[in-house]
C-alpha cells in the first residue's frame, strides 16, 4: 500500500483546522526547494558551526564506564551547543527557513524552556520579532529560561489553560498561529504536530547521529551498540536515531519519563501508558482516557512533560526498530547527581533519563560493547528544582 | 429516527435563512443543555449544534474552552451525550449535528460512534481538526450510516475552496475569520467572494460562523450566507446564567433569529 503523505506507518498526517492548511502547505514546498538549495544549506552549517559550535563532541566517559562495570559508555555532548541543548540545531534550520519564506515572527512553544531559549536566540540573531508560549506551571519551575527569553527579546506568554503545561503551550501556540499567519511562521520545537513539521525537524535534529557515527568509527573503527536518549515529544532521540536506522545491529532505546511511575497516574510515558490516538495535528499514541481525553501527564521534567510522542517513534515502536523504556524521577535524579559526580557533568534532567537507563543497561553488557547516551542539554537549569526534590530550599 | 442526515439537513434551509445556535452539551449540565436546546428551538432555531466537550479544544476561544471544562468537569462523558441525545429526540426534531474533535470520534471507535450518531438520531459531524486531506479517516463511515461529515472553509482557504465545496455534504461551514472562536467586534474576510466560489461549485447551503455575536452581524452575514452560527456569544450567556440561562438565551435567539430574518 503506497504510504499517504507524511505518515510514518499509521502514524502522522495532517489533523488541523482548515485556517492553517495551506500554511503548512507553503512551509512544505519551502523546505522542500530550501532543503536542495547550496546556499541555504551553506548558511545554515556555518550558523551551526561558527555560532552553535558544532560538532559537539563524543566524550568517552572512563570514570562513569568504570564505576558501573560493563559496556563502554560515549556521551554525546549536546549540552555543549550554544544555548545549552540540542534544540538549538531546529531552531536554526526553522528560522533561517522562515526567513527565506519572508516571515518576520517567530512563535514557538516551550517546557523547560530550552526550546524557547533557542528560538529566542534565533530571533535576536536573524533580526525577528519572537513570542514563547509556556505553561504558567513551567514559567515557576523554570523561572530562569523565562529570564533568559526576555533578555534576548522575546515575549514570554504565560499559558493558564488547562494543565499549564507542555500540551497547552503547543495548543496555544496552534491557536495563535491561526490567528496570524501572513507574516508569522510556527517554530515548532520538537518531531510533532502536523506535517511538515516531524520531517523537518528530524532532518534539522539527524545532525546528531551524522556525527555520532563520524566520531565512533573514528574512535572505535565500528558502531556502537545501543544509542540511548530520552523522549518526550522525541526530537533528540530521532535526532540520535535516524542516521542508524538502517543499522540494524545498533540497539536504539528512547527513555520516557515515568514520573513517580508507569503503575501511577502521575506519568508521563506515552508509549508505556498510552493509546493510539489524534491530537496536536498527528496521528500517534497519547495518554489519555477511555473517551480520548487527553490525560494530564506528570514528569519532574518540564521537558518531557508531554502527553504525546512523535509520529516518526510510533512508527518505530509498532516496528520494534526502537524500544521506549520508562524511566522515574527518583531514578533520573539519581542519574543526574551520579554524572555530576563520577564525570563533572551536570546533566538536563531530561537528559538524566537516559543516562538512569543507561546506568541499569550498562552492567549487564560486556566490557567491549559500546553504549552511546546523547545528553541533549545541560543542567544549571534544573538545580534549583533538584536541590528543592531533594529538600534544599533554594531558589534562583 | 429513520429521517437520512443530509437530507434532514437541507430542511433546515428550505424555509429561508437558517440560525443556528451552538451548546456545549454538558455546561453546566445536561439537564440544562436540554432545557436550553427546546428553547432555542421554541425561539426559532433551525439547526442545533451540540459540542461533546474535548480536554484540548485547540480551535476555541477562551469562552468555548471554558465551556468544555466545565461541562468535563461537571462529569459528561460521550455515553452521557449519546443518551442525553436520544432523550431529546423524543421531541425534539430540528437537525442536530454533533461539533467536536477528532479524538473523541476515534477514541471511541470510529464506526460505534458514527453508527450510535445515526441510532440516536444525528444528523451531522463537525470535526475543525480533519480536514479535507485527512476526511477519509470517517467520510467512508460517515456515508454508510448517512450522518454528514460537515467541512468548512476558512479565509486561507483560497485555491482550496473549489476541492472542498466540490466533496461537501450537508452544509458548508464558513469559518469568518481567521483565529479560533470567540466573538468579534469586527468581520473583514471578503466572505460575499467566498462564498461565490462555493457556489459555483455545490448546491448545498453554506452557513457563517466564528466571531458573530451582534444582531446586525447576524443581518449581515445572513444576506451573504443561507445560515449564521452563533456560538461563543451564547456561551457566555450560559457561563453568566449558569442553570437559570434559559431566559436571556431565548430572548437573545429570538433577537438573532429576528436579524436572520430581515430582509
Amino acid at each position: 500500500m503506497a504510504e499517504k503523505k507524511g505518515r510514518f506507518g499509521v502514524h502522522g498526517g495532517q489533523y488541523i483546522p482548515e485556517t492553517l492548511m495551506n500554511a503548512v502547505i507553503e512551509l512544505e514546498e519551502a523546505y522542500n526547494h530550501y532543503k536542495k538549495d547550496p546556499e541555504f544549506n551553506k548558511e545554515l552549517t556555518e550558523l551551526l558551526n561558527e555560532y552553535a559550535g558544532r560538532p559537539s563532541g563524543l566524550y568517552y566517559a572512563k570514570k562513569m564506564t568504570k564505576a558501573l562495570g560493563g559496556a563502554k559508555i560515549y556521551l554525546k555532548r549536546e549540552d555543549l551547543n550554544h544555548t545549552g541543548s540540542h534544540k538549538i540545531n531546529n531552531v536554526l534550520g526553522q528560522a533561517l527557513l522562515a526567513k527565506k519564506m519572508g516571515k518576520t515572527r517567530l512563535i514557538a512553544e516551550t517546557g523547560a524552556g530550552q526550546h524557547g531559549v533557542a528560538t529566542a536566540t534565533a530571533a535576536a540573531l536573524l533580526d525577528m520579532e519572537c513570542v514563547v508560549f509556556m505553561g504558567e506551571e513551567d514559567t515557576k519551575r523554570q523561572a530562569l529560561n523565562v529570564y533568559r527569553m526576555k533578555l534576548l527579546g522575546a515575549k514570554v506568554v504565560p499559558v493558564i489553560s488547562g494543565t499549564a503545561t507542555l500540551k497547552d503551550a503547543v495548543s496555544e501556540a496552534m491557536r495563535e498561529w491561526t490567528s496570524r499567519i501572513e507574516d508569522t511562521h510556527y517554530c515548532l520545537g520538537s518531531v510533532m504536530g502536523p506535517h511538515p513539521f516531524p520531517t523537518i525537524v528530524r532532518d534539522f535534529q539527524a545532525v546528531i547521529s551524522r556525527e555520532i557515527k563520524e566520531q565512533i568509527l573514528q574512535k572505535e573503527g565500528r558502531l556502537p551498540d545501543a544509542v540511548i536518549a530520552c523522549v518526550g515529544g522525541g526530537s533528540n532521540a530521532i535526532g540520535s536515531f535516524y542516521n542508524f536506522i538502517e543499522d540494524k545491529e545498533v540497539r536504539l532505546i528512547g527513555c520516557e519519563a515515568a514520573g513517580r511511575g508507569i503503575d501511577t497516574f502521575e506519568t508521563a510515558a506515552t508509549i508505556n501508558t498510552g493509546r493510539l490516538g489524534i491530537f496536536h495535528g498527528m496521528k500517534s499514541y497519547f495518554c489519555q482516557d477511555k473517551y480520548g481525553q487527553i490525560a494530564p501527564v506528570y514528569s519532574i521534567s518540564a521537558g518531557l512533560d508531554y502527553p504525546g510522542i512523535g509520529p516518526e517513534h510510533a512508527n518505530l515502536h509498532d516496528t520494534c526498530r526502537a524500544e521506549y523504556v520508562p524511566v522515574t524521577d527518583d531514578e533520573a535524579v539519581e542519574a543526574f547527581e551520579f554524572l555530576s559526580r563520577t564525570e563533572g557533568i551536570i546533566p538536563a534532567i531530561e537528559s538524566a533519563h537516559a543516562v538512569a537507563y543507561a546506568m541499569k543497561l550498562a552492567p549487564t553488557m560486556d566490557k567491549d560493547k559500546i553504549i552511546v547516551i546523547t545528553i541533549s542539554g545541560r543542567g544549571d537549569k534544573d538545580c534549583a528544582a533538584i536541590a528543592r526534590y531533594r529538600g534544599e530550599d533554594i531558589y534562583e | 429516527m429513520s429521517k437520512s442526515g443530509t437530507e434532514h439537513i437541507k430542511e433546515a434551509f428550505v424555509k429561508g435563512k437558517a440560525f443556528i445556535p451552538f451548546f456545549t452539551c454538558g455546561d453546566p449540565d445536561l439537564e440544562t443543555t436540554g432545557r436550553l436546546v427546546r428553547t432555542a428551538v421554541e425561539y426559532g432555531a433551525d439547526l442545533i449544534e451540540l459540542g461533546i466537550p474535548f480536554s484540548d479544544p485547540t480551535a476555541e476561544g477562551p469562552v468555548i474552552q471554558g465551556a468544555n471544562l466545565r461541562a468535563l468537569q461537571g462529569g459528561v462523558t460521550t455515553d452521557k451525550i449519546f443518551n442525553f441525545v436520544k432523550e431529546l429526540r423524543k421531541d425534539v426534531t430540528v437537525p442536530l449535528v454533533f461539533m467536536t474533535y477528532a479524538n473523541v470520534v476515534f477514541s471511541y471507535g470510529a464506526e460505534t460512534f458514527i453508527r450510535t450518531c445515526w441510532e440516536v438520531g444525528i444528523d451531522g459531524i463537525i470535526l475543525p481538526d480533519l480536514p479535507y486531506e485527512e476526511k477519509e479517516e470517517f467520510a467512508p463511515l460517515c456515508k454508510q450510516y448517512d450522518v454528514a461529515l460537515i467541512s468548512l472553509i476558512a479565509p486561507t482557504s483560497e485555491n482550496r475552496i473549489t476541492r472542498i465545496a466540490k466533496e461537501a455534504e450537508g452544509f458548508l461551514y464558513i469559518v469568518s475569520s481567521l483565529g479560533v472562536t470567540g466573538t468579534r467586534s469586527e468581520i473583514t474576510t471578503d466572505l460575499a467572494s467566498m462564498v461565490k466560489v462555493v457556489r459555483e461549485n455545490t448546491e448545498i447551503p453554506c452557513a457563517i460562523g466564528f466571531g458573530i455575536s451582534t444582531p446586525e452581524q447576524a443581518k449581515k452575514m445572513a444576506k451573504i450566507a443561507d445560515g449564521v452560527i452563533v456560538g461563543s456569544a451564547v456561551i457566555r450567556l450560559i457561563e453568566e446564567n449558569g442553570v437559570n440561562s434559559e431566559k436571556v438565551v431565548g430572548a437573545y435567539i429570538e433577537k438573532i433569529k429576528n436579524a436572520v430574518l430581515e430582509k
